[in-house]
């Protein structure tokens, strides 16, 4: 199939002068962003459960052991496993793997023995601050009940009923001062990205339904796919504006470091917004009316909102939420804007959601060609 | 002869509803055709098959000489199909909506096309003008100039001086002929009994199928006026229906 480039280009320009007639339009793709980052800037408040954590033990002793089992048993801490070193934690928390390491160090038991308060470390992702702040709470109960439970009998002249046997130091990485719009913000984009790439992209196309300029277009000798890329390249540039708003304003306005390439993020992005705007063209090749399309775009971004992350950390929600979650590319391309913007996290660490979205944009694409209508039947 | 259009067993179902039901169309070069019958005879969804704006449930034959099933892409570039309904875009200018059309049909000389037949359409004063905003005549000239500019041998025109005053219809009628004097060929559905006598052939269809074909003088035979006819026609074939 050879593609006419004057054809697209003749679609591209015709799209560009009806958004510029087209004000709200215009003004919603500059201002949503902008008043969604204000509103959203500020925390959505949860109470996350089972979130991964891995064990890294030097101490093997009844008491280090009895407090695995503590936090294997909490609601709080799903202890995905043990392993043996430091630099494989931070490979894991880098990658999102797990929220939470937990050390104890070698010289654990014999510290406790001899009254020295030993100390139990988290090393905890507060790229989302609200998960790791109930963590030091959590981990100094557990640790306290496991002690409490040991030192009886004729170690019961450790108890102190002032001061506690051991303590619970809690490492932040990521986001030490704990800002939640440092977690939401880049999570945002992905959220707007989503809104506007299927919403956009549906209305503009079952307008031209509703309006009869469709049957028009289909009486040209024009290929299905020229008519495609014509109504997407627009919206691909629209798309990347509206995430450079975001991103200047996530860096000048709440001063956000971008500590990863940019350049990924920018594939990252190109690859995301095409996912949606296949979204929107396969919802558009659905729906009758606009109303219709706006709806289903309804559907699709709000479990998207809800369930990839964004809102809720994605471990900490039950197994079908995952599920569902991972059904949508906001939930891969939000792990990404995180982890490249606040982690600083580099390709071969996030391989897999890029694997992911790829998967997604050539899924949804060929699926928005298959349903696309050359007819108007 | 040649046949500009030569389709035989045409037919479009919708839930085992023939909407057309094998219907054999025939229409010689050079001449106007008037495509008559009453509201949802399958006026519409006949010419939309033809240009492969619709699937075809059955039937086979030619349109300008190419497959009309499968090569409707060739068909496209060489007709002029103007909808029942205005459907250029309201929000982009007069010279914007033909400078697409244009575009679409891959013709040279954008500029020099545009130009011309803004001025043979009298359109030039209006050229910058929101095709939303002209009135129903001025969109109809709009349209219709649309539909030539790529030079199409073929002009489907599916009620198009519906709602269009007494002078701009005689101006559009005067246009059609001479587009079928120098050789083309149109097609053109009409509720209007006088716009029905200038046409060279009129075909009659009703419920999907062909009620009557042949010249205004043949169809008008019996009856004393074209009104008559067409009322005939209708409750004949509403008759045999039944």
């Amino acid at each position: 199939m050879i593609l006419s480039f004057a054809k697209i280009l003749a679609i591209l320009k015709k799209e560009f002068i009806q958004l510029k007639r087209d004000r709200a339009t215009a003004a919603m793709v500059i201002f949503i962003p902008l008043i969604q980052l204000l509103l959203f800037g500020y925390a959505i408040n949860n109470d996350p459960k089972h979130l991964n954590t891995v064990v890294l033990s030097e101490d093997n002793s009844i008491f280090s052991r009895n407090f695995v089992v503590g936090l294997k048993n909490s609601e709080y801490f799903h202890v995905a496993g043990e392993i043996k070193s430091d630099a494989e934690g931070r490979k894991l928390l880098q990658k999102g793997d797990v929220q939470f390491v937990v050390t104890i160090p070698g010289n654990f038991s014999r510290d406790l023995i001899r009254r020295r308060v030993p100390s139990v470390l988290i090393e905890a992702d507060a790229a989302d601050p609200v998960t790791a702040a109930g963590a030091v709470g959590a981990a100094r109960e557990i640790l306290t009940s496991a002690l409490a439970r040991d030192l009886s009998g004729v170690l019961s002249f450790l108890r102190n009923d002032n001061l506690l046997p051991a303590n619970v130091i809690i490492h932040k990485l990521y986001n030490p001062e704990g800002f939640t719009n440092y977690n939401v913000i880049p999570g945002l984009i992905g959220a707007l990205l989503t809104l506007m790439g299927i919403m956009v992209t549906a209305l503009s196309l079952t307008r031209e339904r509703e309006r009869g300029t469709m049957e028009n277009m289909l009486a040209m000798p024009v290929k299905p796919m020229e008519v495609m890329l014509g109504k997407i390249i627009p919206h691909i540039i629209i798309g990347y504006i509206q995430a450079a708003i975001i991103v200047a304003a996530a860096k000048f306005l709440f001063t956000i470091p971008l500590a990863g390439s940019s350049f990924l993020l920018a594939i990252a992005m190109m690859m995301f917004i095409i996912c949606n705007l296949a979204l929107g063209l396969a919802v558009s090749t659905i729906a009758k009316n606009q109303m219709q399309s706006l709806q289903i775009a309804m559907f699709i971004f709000l479990p998207s909102l809800m369930l990839s992350g964004f809102m809720f950390p994605f471990y900490g929600m039950p197994s079908w939420a995952q599920m569902i979650g991972s059904c949508f590319p906001m939930t891969y391309f939000v792990r990404i804007t995180r982890g490249i913007m606040l982690k600083g996290s580099n390709f071969s660490e996030m391989w897999q959601n890029f694997w992911a979205l790829l998967l997604f944009m050539c899924i949804v694409t060929g699926i928005a060609a298959k349903l696309y209508k050359k007819t108007l039947d | 002869m040649s046949y500009a259009i030569d389709v035989r067993n045409l037919t479009k179902k919708i839930k085992n509803n023939a909407i057309v039901d094998h219907i054999n169309i025939r229409v010689q070069r050079g001449k106007i055709y008037g495509f008559l019958g009453p509201n949802g005879s399958g006026k519409t969804t006949t010419m939309r098959m033809l240009c492969g704006l619709l699937s075809s449930d059955d039937g086979e034959g030619h349109c300008l000489g190419f497959d009309f099933k499968k090569e409707s892409d060739k068909i496209k570039s060489q007709v002029g199909y103007m909808t029942q309904k205005f459907s250029f875009w309201e929000d982009l200018t007069i010279r914007e909506n033909l400078e697409f059309t244009v575009k679409m049909f891959q013709k040279d000389n954008i500029e020099k096309r545009v130009r011309k037949s803004l001025e043979k359409a009298g359109l030039t004063s209006r050229a910058e003008q929101l095709a939303g905003t002209l009135s129903g005549g001025w969109k109809q000239r709009l349209a219709l100039t649309a539909c030539l500019i790529h030079e199409p041998k073929l002009l489907l025109l599916d009620e198009p001086t519906a709602g269009v005053d007494p002078k701009a219809r005689k101006a559009f009628w005067e246009d059609i002929r001479n587009f079928a004097d120098s050789g083309f060929t149109v097609l053109v559905s009409t509720h209007y009994t006088d716009e029905a006598e200038r046409c060279d052939k009129i075909i009659y269809i009703a419920y999907g199928s062909i009620m009557a074909e042949g010249t205004v003088s043949e169809i008008m035979c019996g009856f004393s006026s074209m009104e008559d006819s067409f009322i005939y026609y209708t409750d004949n074939s509403l008759r045999n229906k039944l």
